[in-house]
């Protein structure tokens, strides 16, 4: 007589909103797998509605997370990496069975991406020393231009590159200020509920960052014409789909990001990323007295 | 005189409970007040939870949720009760409740404004023949601890001032001490000062809403209580709350208010508006309530005469609903109005 095996504890993977993980409002769910064809999980089909929530969700947190001083700003990136560094094995686990790269490749990759956070976790106090200035004008006066986050940013994150793809289009758009709402690969989505886990423990106050998984084309379109929503990252999104989205987002002048060919999420990522989401601030001081 | 008749009530566990007197005789002391309002049947109030629940469940779409939008929109009573109120901020709130979206003229003209009485006259001034009512609290609002005599006086000088409506308080600490022969007697004075003198601006006598702030009456059996206790004395409308107290508005408060009005008129045929204000900010709670007026008192409530929300922010919402629809793109806060 054999002993009974021990039944799988398997997770739900859900959405992230608001610093809280939700089913779908609609209910729906969709079959993921590897890059095998197994079946790996059930993941959240996100609608419309949760799209809604998250902007709702990303909004209500941008003054805190934009007032927040750049340097705790950069202490939660750098502890971000902290967790992801403890749930190591997770990513690696998730990566091979997603990509279909060998464990030696993905430990590569997930290192990759917790550097990359700690890169951007360092910039956070020191981008606006790049982008701002005191500029010379012909008056008494202080004239100072200082670099502000834009606001809500709906980011599609990169289909290929699970990890590092996703940590590279996140951290540029929070170690500002912004907040975002995150359209995570369609593929392979498993590494972005991990990821939001790590978030949801990592000191992020709800909200900043809100991860949907589900089809790209029931999702964006929404993100790119909703007039609460400041800038648009279209990285992720196929070409024709790209096209209508920057269209839409045309409506309330969203910035739009969209990056020409294919990005190798390995190669030293510059600043570009993190000035496509800020706007200048300047201000005229009167000198003396 | 008109006569009750027999006025039968059927509770909400079947029990019915019968009286054969007069209106007159009904108010005619507090022995026979207390009789009357304590033998009302008591309301069951997991039953009203519940089916407040239910009914808030329903799934309003397309064409008929474009038409509860606009319903809604038409019913907004535009209240600002702040210490901090200024002349600039009510001319401002007049103008949004004659074109709620200045971009867009089908929208329909919101019900009313609400201030303090002191207001009243620049808020007359603002909305002119708009055909957007004046509304103005009274009585010592939000508490209602003064003398009859200044609450009277207080309603004179909104209704001198032009108000077309008075949103007066009850006395709670007199209510939920059994008193309630005094509340009887101050809504019918408060009622008889809302005659409107000859010579002053507007028209007719001032409408009556009776807030029973249902945050301080514990109970659901006192709202019942305090709705017939304000029809009886006159009202016009009954209304939840002041807005200042939480909780306020609830479904299930005004589930037991719109029965109430109901049964009024089943009994003496005139028919009272409802008003909940206080905590209605989005559109799908506003829906909510026009689900549960047609549900309860029935079709001839979804009208701004005799049904109202007061509120503020919950026109933003309706505003930005009503673009979503039209342009099928969400709205953000960014194109409408603050207050």
């Amino acid at each position: 007589m054999t002993e009974p095996g021990r039944l799988a504890v398997r997770k739900t993977y859900k959405l992230y909103i608001g610093g809280a993980f939700p089913r779908s409002e609609s209910g729906r769910s969709y079959a993921v797998t590897s890059s095998k064809g197994d079946f790996l999980a059930n993941a959240s089909r996100a609608s419309r509605k949760d799209a809604r929530d998250a902007v709702s969700a990303a909004r209500k947190a941008f003054p805190g997370w934009s007032g927040a001083t750049a340097y705790n700003r950069g202490q939660i990136l750098y502890r971000i990496a902290e967790m992801m560094e403890g749930r190591r094995a997770q990513f690696v686990d998730e990566v091979v069975a997603a990509d279909g790269v060998s464990a030696r490749k993905a430990g590569e990759l997930v290192d990759a991406a917790v550097d990359r956070l700690v890169w951007y976790a360092g910039w956070s106090d020191k981008i606006g020393v790049i982008q701002g200035a005191a500029n010379p004008v012909a008056g008494p006066y202080f004239n100072l231009s200082t670099s502000e986050p834009t606001g809500v940013v709906a980011v599609v994150a990169p289909q290929e590159g699970p990890l590092l793809g996703l940590i590279s289009v996140i951290a540029p758009v929070i170690v500002t200020g912004n907040t975002c709402v995150v359209v995570a690969s369609e593929r392979a989505p498993l590494p972005a509920i991990t990821l939001a886990e790590v978030l949801a423990t990592s000191d992020l106050p709800g909200g900043v960052v809100n991860l949907l998984t589900g089809r790209l084309a029931e999702l964006a379109p929404w993100l790119a014409s909703h007039m609460d929503v400041n800038a648009v990252d279209l990285t992720g999104c196929p070409e024709e789909l790209a096209v209508s989205c920057e269209q839409d987002a045309a409506e309330n002048l969203k910035r739009v990001l969209r990056p020409s060919g294919k990005v190798d999420w390995l190669a030293e990522p510059g600043i570009e990323r993190m000035t496509a989401f800020l706007e200048t601030k300047t201000v005229w001081h009167p000198i003396g007295v | 005189m008109a006569r009750f008749g027999t006025i039968t009530l059927v509770g909400d566990a079947g029990e019915v409970s019968t009286l054969t007197t007069s209106l007159a005789e009904i108010a005619s002391s507090n022995a026979a007040l207390r009789a009357f309002l304590q033998g009302l049947p008591g309301v069951d109030r997991v039953g009203a939870d519940q089916r407040a629940a239910m009914l808030s469940t329903r799934s309003i779409k397309t064409t008929a949720k474009a038409q509860a939008i606009d319903l809604a929109i038409s019913m907004v009573d535009l209240t600002t009760l702040e210490g901090a109120d200024t002349p600039g901020k009510v001319r401002a709130m007049c103008a949004k409740a004659v074109r709620p979206d200045p971009g867009d003229p089908s929208v329909p003209k919101a019900a009313a404004v609400c201030v303090y009485p002191d207001l009243v006259e620049q808020a007359v001034d603002a909305l002119g023949r708009s055909g957007v009512r004046v509304a103005s609290v009274a009585t010592a609002f939000p508490s209602g601890r003064s003398s009859l005599g200044v609450k009277v006086e207080e309603t004179r000088l909104a209704v001198a001032a032009g108000a077309g409506e008075i949103d007066m308080v009850i006395d709670r600490g007199a209510f939920l001490s059994g008193d309630y022969r005094k509340v009887y007697e101050e809504i019918v004075a408060i009622k008889a000062a809302c005659a409107r003198e000859a010579g002053t601006p507007g028209k007719g006598d001032a409408h009556l809403k009776v807030i029973l702030e249902t945050g301080e009456l514990a109970t659901y059996d006192n709202v019942r209580r305090a709705s017939w206790l304000a029809m009886l004395a006159g009202a016009d409308f009954i209304k939840t709350s002041t807005g200042k107290v939480s909780p306020a508005a609830t479904l299930p408060v005004t589930l037991v208010m719109l029965e109430a009005v109901r049964d009024f008129r089943a009994q003496t045929g005139r028919v009272i508006g409802v008003k909940p204000a206080g905590g209605i900010r989005t559109t799908k709670d506003a829906i909510k309530y026009l689900v549960l007026v047609n549900e309860t008192a029935g079709e001839d409530w979804l009208t701004p005469d005799l049904f109202r929300f007061g509120a503020s922010s919950l026109l933003n919402d309706l505003l930005m609903q009503r673009q979503k629809m039209a342009t099928g793109r969400y709205a953000g806060p960014d194109y409408f109005t603050l207050d």
